[in-house]
């Protein structure tokens, strides 16, 4: 049953992954990554890992890839053009890489082949999770505080339309009917 | 307060705290004051630093003797920590200073740009004292993830938005390969933390191939961010359609916040791989100094030649890493300090160049400026004349220490190549010389000098000739450095 | 009863195929795309060694990557609305400003 799970949803994650490369639009491609997710959340369980599972979906394939449809929506991207640089890329590119995946597949499956894994046998709940998230983790947990306001300070800078000109943009002429201190003198 | 966040988690986290504070403080009276005083947010960036140093000094005094360990072992803060957080300081300082009229010029709004340089400044502190590869990780996101925003800062320009794209495909590219690498050393060790990872790697036999590979995928996500060949194309065009004011920082403090993870790692985490790896760092190395010297001699772009200098500074660094030993390590640290002065102080020349209506960054653009500016012109000669390593300025140093690890080491050729590369650099430096002594200028207009340029600039040219001139109160600091190490 | 080294394989396997995704590909949404690829391989094969490994570090590092992606994903997104807005192209090699 759990090989037959494990099977199944992995076939699916690369028969999505490949289809990802085979299409040409990108929202075909952001919806197969989305098919990529969910079987991957149900590996996730299988490994007992249920609140990344959960948040697999919700999260990751819920939001984030809602996120790439909206913008390839938005921009009305069309599908792509194979070019010269992508012609080469595939000629050299994929073979290496296909040669580079075996080898590491071979050293893989030497190093854990007889380390079983067994559904059920460990689950990292969620409470776990937490405790584990503000107690070790604490500091790489604030830090993805700031993470998340640089990424929201940058995505409200980068795609807000542009007041042109800026009326709060100050310049240097009219910035001087302020009364400028010593201080501001300074970095100027 | 609980037992995971004690009066150590306090005492490390308060540079960190200010400078999110400042940052925050930033963005809001940004918002408020914008329309009366625009210069409130450069003054409140320059205040958030310097009362981010007085904590990290204050740190100094107390891990003198014993590093501190706070939040569980994640944040490891040492000598080594605490001299590259005064580095990203005064990079940081520098980039304040210069970047208010350039983006007056720009027509950009100042708030973010200086709350971005902060929250950047955050990672690249975790990033240098982390202890723990979830922390590492983090740490090099929030920098890079600041720094992507702010390559992309001018919006209108085409050169900015293409930069931002390129700079964040290739880095976030590199950041997975750098998370696969750490998930094998997970794995294999069964640990996130550098010392039992360590620990654990030293139980297994050296030439195991996945140990290798994970290695190699953490080396490579690195070597991204270094610049280093042949993962440097990213870095021209970068630099170059980045905010100039931007670049000197940009330049210095990701290569130092990145040499700084690499020598840690390969000091703490994965000590016994450090021979196997010297060679093909070697490789890279000389890989870096020739694509970055022969790329700068065909360029005509002064953001794109510093850009692939900067590459083959970064091959001098590595060297530093080859080398390996204690002399190797000063070396790369007192490389990256003296980098830091003249780097910034060559990208700060260049700022002054961008006026209304001239973007400055052609080296025909430097035609004449012994004319125009002489002052200019001879700062600029002086940070050419150390960024190619000529004795009597800070540069100079920096080359020295690594030369000497190289031969203490034996490794002749190497060094051989390096001195070889050096010599060609001067060509191209000298080219830009020549434009600037003998040239003729195509525009009259005046350099935009601003009064934090100037001192930023003042600062940056003393620094320059007193270091060189009297090296010890540095070089001091940078054995200080490697105490404990 | 599934080894340890079928998931990890999976995972190189996903892993992999992001990276040719983003060789090969030209559209910037794709190669983006590409990237989450990547990292979902990632995640998969901390998540098969946390389990192995008895440790909830791995699961912590699955987090923390997801969150990573998201800010990653905001951000990129942004950028590429702003290239798109000025220069209506989403071709990589097109976008050619920055050569020699």
């Amino acid at each position: 049953m759990q090989v037959a799970l494990f099977f199944i949803f992995a076939t699916l994650a690369v028969a999505g992954a490949v289809n990802l490369l085979v299409q040409r639009a990108p929202i075909n491609a952001a919806l197969s990554l989305v098919a990529v997710m969910g079987a991957l959340a149900v590996l996730y369980l299988l490994l007992g890992a249920e609140f990344i599972a959960f948040v697999q979906i919700l999260v990751y394939a819920g939001a984030i890839m809602v996120l790439f449809v909206f913008v390839i929506m938005l921009l009305n991207a069309q599908p792509d053009e194979a070019s010269h640089r992508s012609r080469v890329a595939r000629i050299i590119g994929v073979p290496a890489l296909v040669a580079l995946l075996v080898e590491f597949a071979g050293f893989l499956a030497t190093q854990f082949s007889d380390s079983p894994v067994r559904m059920g046998e460990y689950i990292s709940s969620t409470e776990d999770l937490g405790m584990a998230l503000f107690h070790q983790y604490l500091l790489p947990f604030e830090v993805t505080s700031v993470l998340f306001l640089v990424g929201l300070i940058g995505a409200v800078l980068l795609a807000a339309r542009r007041e042109d000109p800026p009326a709060a943009m100050p310049t240097a002429v009219s910035s001087s009917s302020a009364k400028t201190t010593p201080a501001e003198l300074v970095i100027r | 307060m609980s037992e995971f966040f004690g009066p150590n988690e306090w005492f490390v986290s308060r540079p960190l705290a200010e400078l999110g504070i400042f940052a925050l403080g930033i963005l809001l009276l940004d918002y408020w004051f914008r329309r009366w005083r625009p210069g409130l947010t450069p003054l409140l960036a320059l205040l958030g630093i310097g009362f981010a140093a007085i904590p990290t000094r204050q740190i100094q005094l107390a891990v003198r003797q014993a590093p501190l360990q706070a939040f569980d072992g994640a944040l490891r803060v040492d000598n080594f920590a605490v001299y590259f957080w005064f580095l990203f300081l005064a990079a940081a300082g520098v980039a304040v200073l210069t970047s208010y009229r350039f983006l007056e010029i720009e027509e950009e709004p100042q708030g973010e740009y200086y709350a971005l340089l902060l929250f950047s400044v955050i990672g690249m502190f975790v990033l240098a004292a982390a202890d723990e590869l979830i922390v590492a990780f983090l740490g090099l996101e929030v920098m890079s993830l600041a720094l992507y925003v702010l390559v992309g800062y001018l919006r209108r320009d085409r050169r900015s938005n293409e930069a931002a794209l390129k700079y964040l495909l290739l880095g976030a590219f590199s950041s997975a390969i750098l998370a696969y690498g750490m998930s094998l050393l997970y794995g294999l060790s069964g640990s996130t933390r550098f010392e039992e990872v360590a620990a654990a790697l030293a139980r297994q036999s050296t030439a195991q191939p996945l140990v290798f590979l994970g290695v190699a995928a953490l080396t490579v996500g690195l070597l991204f961010k270094l610049a280093a060949a042949p993962f440097h194309q990213w870095a021209p065009d970068a630099y170059q359609g980045a905010p100039t004011a931007l670049v000197g920082f940009m330049s210095v403090g990701v290569k130092a916040a990145a040499f700084a993870l690499l020598l840690r790692l390969f000091q703490t985490a994965l000590p016994a791989q450090r021979p196997g790896w010297a060679p093909m760092l070697a490789g890279v190395a000389l890989a870096t100094m020739t694509l970055g010297n022969f790329g700068a001699l065909l360029q005509n772009n002064t953001k794109r030649l510093l850009a692939y200098s900067s590459i083959a500074h970064a091959g001098y660094m590595l060297l530093g890493f080859v080398a390996g030993n204690q002399t190797g390590r000063y070396g790369v640290l007192v490389y990256l300090l003296v980098y830091t002065f003249m780097e910034l102080g060559a990208f700060t020349v260049l700022v002054s160049l961008r006026r209304r209506g001239i973007v400055g960054d052609r080296v025909d653009d430097l035609n004449g400026l012994m004319h125009k500016a002489p002052g200019s012109a001879i700062m600029m000669l002086l940070f050419l004349l150390s960024l190619a390593g000529v004795p009597p300025l800070a540069g100079f140093y920096g080359k020295y220490f690594i030369f000497l690890a190289l031969i203490q080491t034996q490794h002749f050729a190497l060094a051989v190549a390096a001195v070889l590369y050096v010599a060609l650099s001067l060509y191209y430096y000298v080219r830009l010389v020549a434009a600037m002594f003998t040239g003729t200028a195509t525009e009259s207009a005046p350099l935009s000098y601003s009064a934090g340029l100037r001192l930023a600039l003042g600062a940056l040219v003393a620094l320059t000739v007193l270091v060189g001139v009297f090296p010890e109160p540095m070089l001091r600091m940078a054995h200080n450095a490697l105490i404990g190490w | 009863m599934i080894p340890l080294s079928y998931y990890l394989i999976l995972s190189a396997i996903l892993f992999c195929l992001g990276v040719a995704g983003f060789i090969i590909k030209t559209d910037v949404i794709t190669v983006f795309i590409s990237i989450e690829l990547m990292l979902n391989g990632v995640n998969l094969s901390f998540v098969a060694f946390s389990h192995f490994l008895r440790d909830i570090g791995g699961n912590i590092f699955v987090f923390f990557v997801m969150v990573v992606a998201a800010a990653e994903a905001a951000v990129g997104l942004a950028i590429i609305i702003a290239v798109y807005r000025n220069r209506t192209t989403l071709n990589v090699d097109k976008m050619n400003l920055l050569k020699l």
